[in-house]
């Protein structure tokens, strides 16, 4: 049988322009005459080849800014590549992004037949599958509402479930589970295994390690836009780790925004066992006014699930701002009380300047007390170590 | 599985308009378009009504200063008469070159998730436009009847389609060049309204072409494509084609425009999603 999807030396570059995000005219005609002026050329993707055969489903995994998107996007026939060749065989559907098109002024009724038209479905198909896609998202109610005034939980479903009722041969989808109520999640997860059992073809990128080893027979490791590893998505993933733990170098300083800084992001680890404490100490400095309504540390385990969060703002925290301030933090997270295994953290922030999610900050390392028994296997242990006296009486 | 659905992606080659492949999406032509004329009237008092009360206000307007108090000639037509029927086409073109310069940066966010043929935006912004046009022309109509001047309709079946006619393919060609051009450079945001306004009087819409007598503002009169369009959609008011020459270079001039929109459009489609 041939493969549905056949990439032949793929690779993509990328001009950097060290400038504003887009061209001006004023750029290009002082480029006329400064010819000094010489791009940095980097490629997003190097020489990348594989196949994909009917009815796998295929996991893409990496770093941020291994190629992932990259080669997403020329999957999709967003962006075209700069050298190789793709041959597909099938109708090919791809989701970078779920409710491409939602306009607010809409209604949701509007918003399906735009939307669903968008994802190349026909007209005749929309009004074929409008009952069950409304049925779907459960946004019955509100079906000829504006867009806008729906919740966002609400404009998810809606957008979601158009895109569930795609029947394409090759289904091409980028982390949109990551996101939703934890029920719709489930219902999303439940339709992509319904789709790769029906003998479909999906790619799947990803950072929830978990939701790959579970929707996918094989995978791919992606790394400075080459091909790192490929077969058993447990083994790639694997493979994946440990790449990672191996790079962790960490910076001294992040930039967050323009003129907001974190330094000296440290996490005090010597031998840490479930149910230990643990120091933490870092600094903020902003160079300019800037309240932070919003802190917290988050704590993700190596599949990249988020186990919980530090909450960091108090009365002192909330509306300090004076210019060139430095914020100092530090404290102790008590009874750790977490399985073993390496532990990656990240800050929420949220201020005058930036929101938003900073991954892969700092980590830390939990590891298992010697003793006489045989730990399970890491899968059957859960998340928490739990503290426990007795057992047989 | 059919033979039909196998494809391939490969760096850009050579330049093809892929009439197919704009076939196999025509369906999105319409849902652009219907989008856009629905989002336009959304939560507006009047809706479609704007579509309408827009040309007729500028009509009173121009009639006021032009035709009453500069009392311009216009070969005795009633001035009003003649000023909506350039109007009708001028809006065509001023709203069509206007959404469709601006079309693919507006809609940057779905160029950058999805493909189809980047051609149907700026086409289906002008389609939009075409739609305000046919309320307009209602009016036109009305006025028609009202004024009751005398009306070749044989003239009239023939020329009013192909002045709209060469009315969109004087807008498609520039409107195509300026949406590419926009998204590369978006000096063209600042451009486009300016561009129109000095069109605006380089357009027998509120003078007939008779008043300009030195022949290079002629031939620059001419270089506009929409000068053509409005003479040729006027003959059934005037009786006869005043300047043959002319018009015959202003169209040439909209058949430029449009294949030199296409080629550069098409040259710089690819790298839509990279600049956007």
């Amino acid at each position: 049988m041939k493969p549905v999807l056949e990439l032949k030396n793929i690779s993509k570059r990328f001009s950097i322009h060290h400038r504003e995000s887009y061209l001006s005219l004023r750029d290009r005609i002082s480029d006329l005459f400064s010819s000094s002026v010489k791009d940095e050329e980097f490629w997003a993707l190097n020489d990348v080849s594989f196949d994909v055969n009917p009815g796998d489903s295929l996991g893409i995994i990496g770093r941020n800014g291994a190629g992932k998107s990259t080669l997403l996007k020329i999957l999709s026939k967003i962006t075209p590549p700069t050298k190789g060749k793709i041959t597909g065989r099938g109708r090919m559907a791809s989701l970078l992004e779920v409710g491409t098109g939602f306009h607010p002024e809409l209604s949701g009724r509007e918003n399906i037949f735009f939307n669903g038209s968008l994802m190349g479905m026909k007209k005749k198909e929309i009004n074929n599958k409008f009952d069950e896609i409304v049925q779907f998202s459960g946004t019955e109610k509100f079906l000829d509402t504006p867009l806008k005034h729906y919740s966002s939980g609400m404009q998810l479903r809606l957008a979601f479930s158009v895109a569930a009722f795609l029947e394409p041969e090759i289904l091409i989808i980028d982390e949109v589970l990551a996101v939703g109520d934890v029920e719709f999640q489930k219902k999303c997860l439940g339709k992509m295994e319904d789709v790769s059992k029906s003998g479909r073809t999906i790619l799947f990128v990803s950072h929830n390690m978990a939701a790959v080893s579970r929707l996918c027979n094989r995978a791919l490791l992606l790394d400075h836009g080459q091909i790192m590893a490929s077969g058993k998505p447990d083994e790639v993933i694997h493979a994946y780790l440990k790449n990672r733990e191996e790079k962790t170098t960490r910076p001294a300083m992040v930039n967050l925004s323009e003129g907001l800084t974190l330094h000296d992001f440290c996490f005090k680890q010597d031998e840490l066992k479930p149910g230990d404490s643990l120091k933490y100490s870092f600094r903020l400095l902003s160079k300019v006014p800037n309240p932070i309504s919003g802190l917290a540390l988050l704590i993700y385990n190596e599949l990249n699930e988020r186990i919980g969060i530090v909450d960091l703002r108090n009365e002192a925290l909330l509306g300090r701002s004076r210019e060139n301030c430095e914020l100092n933090f530090a404290g102790i997270l008590d009874d750790l009380h977490l399985v073993d295994g390496v532990y990656n953290v990240g800050i929420y922030i949220s201020s005058n300047s930036v929101q938003g999610d900073f991954y892969d900050l700092n980590s830390f390392h939990v590891s298992l007390p010697d003793g006489d028994i045989v730990p399970y296997d890491r899968q059957q242990r859960g998340y928490v170590s739990f503290r426990h006296d007795g057992g047989i009486q | 599985m059919k033979e039909a659905d196998e494809f391939t992606i490969t760096p850009p080659a050579k330049l093809t308009l892929n009439f197919r492949e704009l076939w196999q999406y025509r369906e999105l032509f319409y849902f652009f378009t219907w989008r856009d004329v629905k989002v336009k009237y959304k939560q507006t008092l009047l809706g479609i009504f704007w579509a309408i009360l827009q040309p007729i206000f500028m009509m009173l307007i121009f009639t006021l200063f032009f035709g009453r108090s500069l009392g311009v000639e216009t070969q005795g037509v009633p001035y009003p008469l003649f000023v909506f029927s350039g109007l009708v086409l001028w809006n065509l073109f001023s709203t069509g070159i206007t959404n469709a310069g601006n079309s693919m940066v507006t809609n940057s966010n779905i160029i950058k998730k999805i493909y189809f043929p980047r051609l149907i935006i700026p086409v289906s912004s002008i389609l939009s436009s075409l739609v305000d046009l046919f309320f307009a022309f209602i009016v036109f109509i009305g006025l028609l009847i009202w004024y009751a001047p005398e009306i070749n309709l044989i003239n009239a079946l023939i020329f009013w389609p192909l002045g709209i006619i060469l009315g969109c393919i004087a807008t498609f060609g520039p409107g195509c060049w300026l949406s590419a051009l926009n998204i590369k450079y978006r000096d063209f945001r600042y451009v486009i309204p300016f561009l129109v306004q000095a069109l605006l009087f380089l357009s027998p819409v509120i003078y007939p072409q008779v008043v300009v007598q030195q022949r290079w503002l002629q031939i620059l009169l001419a270089v506009n494509p929409m000068y053509g369009a409005i003479e040729i959609f006027r003959i059934p008011l005037n009786g006869e084609l005043l300047n043959p020459s002319l018009v015959e270079l202003s169209i040439l001039s909209g058949f430029i425009f449009l294949i030199g929109g296409l080629i550069y459009f098409k040259r710089t489609e690819m790298y839509f999603a990279d600049l956007a």
